[in-house]
């Protein structure tokens, strides 16, 4: 049998003819990295090739590096291997890994949605023989509602905890999620405050993309200014000391884990809006069709479930491979948002 | 149905206690009559009986859902309740529903002894008109318990302040063998039915757990000490020459316990006794397990009747000559409740009183505590002589003061992922203890750590599976947990021989190696 164009080692996913990885979690030379989150961009890489969007945010999170940014498209040739972007539709920036090598195609997604969220490059199927996914929501449980409508639930919530004197909270990754939400909400309603890990990240966006005001809070912001108005914060920031300066508030949560009542109240958010940036199951389902490929690795999420069923329902060649991707961890923060919550 | 799963949906979108008091009581002031009883009903364990069995509503809702029925198990195993899970993946967002939920319900009732056929025909038909909480609602009433965060106090205090009743008042007239086809919302709230009057016991009061030391409650003379039985806590009421036994759920349970009823004949018209539902086994008094051999039983057969015959240990008399006497002190209760014995013969067995503990110091009463084992007690009750009976769980005039648990080092094997809040999360463990140089399972626990122990035990168990069996992992033997439990007993069913009542995690033993937790041996050694 001979050997896969893209091979599963203990550093990553590993392209042998070409020499590099695909978002290691180990340290290598040369790493082509599909999005900003910690678990795809690790620290300690000697060279990064990424979109050119991704390239500001990961030099902002991991300090100085030696990146590289490409165009959706681009070909970046390494011995012989073809290698190229396209959007991935996850986050700013965001993108999937298409490597091409003597008429062998594969495409890595790293993280990705369907939907058009409106601040990211909307997703590109790409036609392949194999496709290695992410299905952090690869369970018929997950199925998304258009975000308009959530949106409208959202500022619905937002106008009500107003009319009642109190501040609302809404917790969200400062990277992605925060930006998506900042560019929905209604500021007719009132203005948008930030924690500092969001305001830092939001100004990183800002450098290549158009967002929405943000008042950024500091020690200096009158507490009594923010009342009724809406405070983007970290999951982290939830109980903290910091937060419980702007009481009377209400809480709630911007994820795909708010689809279960469990999550929610482990969570202990009043409320729970379902806004994944991840593919939902039909969303899977039909980003794996448009490939037209053969062979599926799952690597991060309900990876067992997804394949089985693409292996046992739809004949595919589905098998999965094991990652240090986490996609959307539930209980984890990241770990930026801890640092400067 | 609209208005009700409307309130499940608003319930769920609150962590404010008073919040949900005041959306309950909302719902009290404007839902029907026959929704508001369906709706206490529901709330206080009067779930009518489930007309289509659990099997039947996963291959429908998958079938329905077109997905594979062991990818609707293992999703179920996710997301870990079946009605949330039958709600999620019929991914039908607008509701066409017309029903109300007492329509619904008196469905339901109907529905139970139907053919297979229309059974599944109706249950499609509702499944698709639903939205996703009319769905989760409607089938979390097919499904087991209907426990969604709401106790019934929290439910009696909405009502209390939608219908401007006492909630003592309410918490009475709730209580008893009524159903929504027995009477109305009106009879229930504003009148008493006689019918019913007769059986209805008393709200129990409960204690609370001693943690700081005994002299901290001041002069030992204001106190009773009395040993604390391992049984399961039980009103006797007897009225009309009838016997009717109540245990703490609330629950009528005099079919059970037939051997109770003949009691009717030597206590008087108008008694209501407080105590505690216990096995005798010859001179001794039965485990846990006996007295849950005895509830299992749909009917009690002569043998169990003989094998495990149950007695009342009374501690308490609430009514005496029809009235209600819990205002009076513990002292006088007590004294009044002496004067009922001794009973015949006959009846002594059935019947006898939980013996006060004579002491002058509290030292005297901490030895008690120390041997309280010995005397298959799982430790002592402290109540204020000057007491009144008081409803529910207060602080102040009763005291639990249990015994230490028993506890043991044993190694993590197994996991399950929990339910509820645990959704997603393993945290049903499996422990087992070195038998012949291998693991034997010996008790499941479920509690005892801390959300983060738990979060950071599941990601042990995510990266450490061996192997899977359906919703179960086996994991590296690595973890060493320290487990504590009530009580041991000899038990044929267990794989290790032994069962402990109330395994519950202590601590997580980070300094054990797996190597150094206990045998089984060092576990028989308790019995």
């Amino acid at each position: 049998m001979k050997r896969p164009l893209l091979a599963f080692d203990e550093k990553g996913i590993f392209c042998e003819p070409a020499g590099v990885y695909l978002d290691p979690w180990r340290p290598v030379d040369k790493a082509l990295i599909t999005h900003g989150h910690s678990d795809h961009a690790r620290w300690g890489h000697r060279q990064y090739i990424t979109h050119h969007h991704n390239k500001p945010i990961i030099t902002s999170r991991l300090g100085t590096i030696s990146a590289k940014g490409i165009s959706w498209g681009e070909p970046l040739l390494v011995n012989n291997v073809k290698f190229s972007f396209h959007p991935a539709g996850h986050i700013p920036g965001s993108s999937q890994i298409r490597v091409e090598h003597k008429g062998e195609v594969w495409v890595f997604t790293g993280d990705y949605k369907l939907e058009d969220d409106g601040i990211s490059q909307p997703f590109e199927p790409i036609r392949c023989h194999g496709f290695i996914t992410e299905c952090t929501f690869g369970i018929p449980a997950f199925n998304w509602r258009p975000q308009e409508e959530v949106f409208h639930d959202i500022n619905t919530w937002w106008r009500e905890n107003k009319e009642e004197g109190n501040t609302s909270v809404l917790f969200a990754y400062s990277l992605g999620k925060a930006q998506r939400l900042l560019k929905h909400l209604d500021q007719s309603i009132g203005k948008v405050y930030t924690h500092g890990a969001i305001e830092n990240m939001t100004s990183v966006l800002r450098t290549f993309m158009e967002l929405p005001p943000t008042i950024p809070i500091n020690k200096d912001t009158p507490k009594a200014e923010i009342r009724g108005n809406l405070i983007l914060a970290p999951p982290s920031a939830h109980g903290s000391v910091w937060l419980r300066k702007f009481a009377p508030f209400v809480t709630a949560s911007a994820s795909g884990w708010m689809a279960f009542r469990g999550a929610r109240r482990r969570r202990a958010v009043d409320r729970g809006f379902v806004l994944s940036d991840h593919a939902d199951w039909s969303g899977l389902l039909k980003a794996v069709k448009a490939t037209e490929c053969e062979t599926v690795v799952t690597t991060h999420g309900y990876t067992e479930i997804f394949s089985r069923y693409l292996r046992e329902e739809l004949g595919y060649n589905a098998y999965t491979q094991h990652t240090e991707f986490e996609g959307d961890q539930e209980e984890n923060a990241s770990a930026e948002d801890k640092e400067t919550a | 149905m609209r208005d009700f799963a409307q309130l499940i949906k608003n319930l769920d979108s609150t962590n404010s206690t008073n919040r949900k008091v005041a959306l309950l009581s909302t719902y009290f002031r404007e839902a029907e009559d026959p929704d508001k009883l369906w709706t206490i009903a529901l709330l206080s364990h009067r779930r009518p009986k489930r007309p289509v069995n659990t099997t039947r509503l996963r291959e429908w809702a998958s079938a329905i859902a077109s997905i594979p029925l062991w990818l609707f198990e293992e999703s179920y195993h996710i997301v870990g309740d079946l009605a949330e899970t039958i709600a999620l993946v019929i991914p039908q967002e607008k509701s066409s529903n017309k029903k109300s939920l007492h329509q619904r319900m008196q469905d339901l009732v109907a529905l139970r002894g139907k053919p297979e056929r229309e059974q599944r025909s109706y249950l499609e038909t509702a499944w698709l008109e639903f939205d996703h909480y009319e769905r989760f609602a409607f089938t979390k009433l097919l499904t087991g318990g209907f426990r969604i965060g709401i106790s019934q106090k929290l439910m009696t205090r909405a009502l209390a302040k939608a219908t401007g009743q006492e909630e003592d008042v309410l918490a009475y007239q709730l209580m008893g063998g009524w159903t929504p086809a027995t009477t109305t919302f009106e009879k229930l709230i504003y009148s008493g039915q006689e019918a019913a009057e007769k059986s209805k016991p008393y709200p129990f009061y409960l204690a609370y757990p001693l943690e700081d030391p005994p002299e901290e409650l001041g002069d030992p003379k204001a106190w009773f000490a009395e040993y604390k039985w391992d049984g399961i806590r039980a009103q006797l009421v007897c009225r009309d020459q009838q016997v009717f036994v109540w245990s703490r759920g609330e629950e009528l349970v005099t079919d059970k316990f037939p051997e109770l009823e003949q009691l009717a004949a030597s206590i008087p018209d108008g008694t209501v006794i407080d105590g505690e539902l216990l096995v005798r086994k010859g001179k001794e008094i039965g485990s846990f397990n006996d007295l849950q051999k005895r509830l299992g039983r749909k009917t009690v057969s002569k043998k169990l009747l003989t094998e495990n015959p149950v007695f009342i240990k009374a501690y308490d008399l609430l009514e005496w000559k029809g009235q209600d006497i819990r205002d009076r002190s513990m002292e006088e209760r007590r004294s009044q409740l002496e004067h009922l014995f001794p009973l015949h013969h006959q009846d002594s067995e059935r019947l006898e009183l939980s013996p006060l503990l004579p002491f002058k110091t509290w030292k005297e009463v901490s030895e008690y505590r120390a041997h309280a084992r010995e005397e298959q007690s799982e430790g002592l009750m402290l109540k204020r002589r000057s007491a009144p009976y008081g409803v529910g769980r207060k602080k102040g005039d009763w005291w639990k003061w249990k015994v230490d648990p028993l506890t043991i080092d044993a190694v993590l094997t197994y996991a399950m992922r929990g339910h509820g809040r645990r959704t997603n999360l393993f945290t049903d463990y499996t422990f087992a203890l070195w038998h012949e140089g291998e693991l034997t399972t010996f008790a499941k626990a479920y509690s005892g750590l801390s959300d983060a122990e738990f979060r950071e035990v599941d990601r042990f168990v995510k990266k450490n599976t061996t192997d899977r069996f359906g919703p179960v992992r086996q994991v590296k033997p690595e973890l060493v947990f320290e487990i504590a439990f009530e009580g041991i007993a000899p038990s044929s069913r267990h794989k290790s021989g032994v069962a402990v009542r109330f395994p519950r995690m202590l601590r997580w033993r980070k300094d054990k190696k797996p190597e150094e937790a206990n045998t089984l041996d060092d576990l028989k050694a308790f019995l």
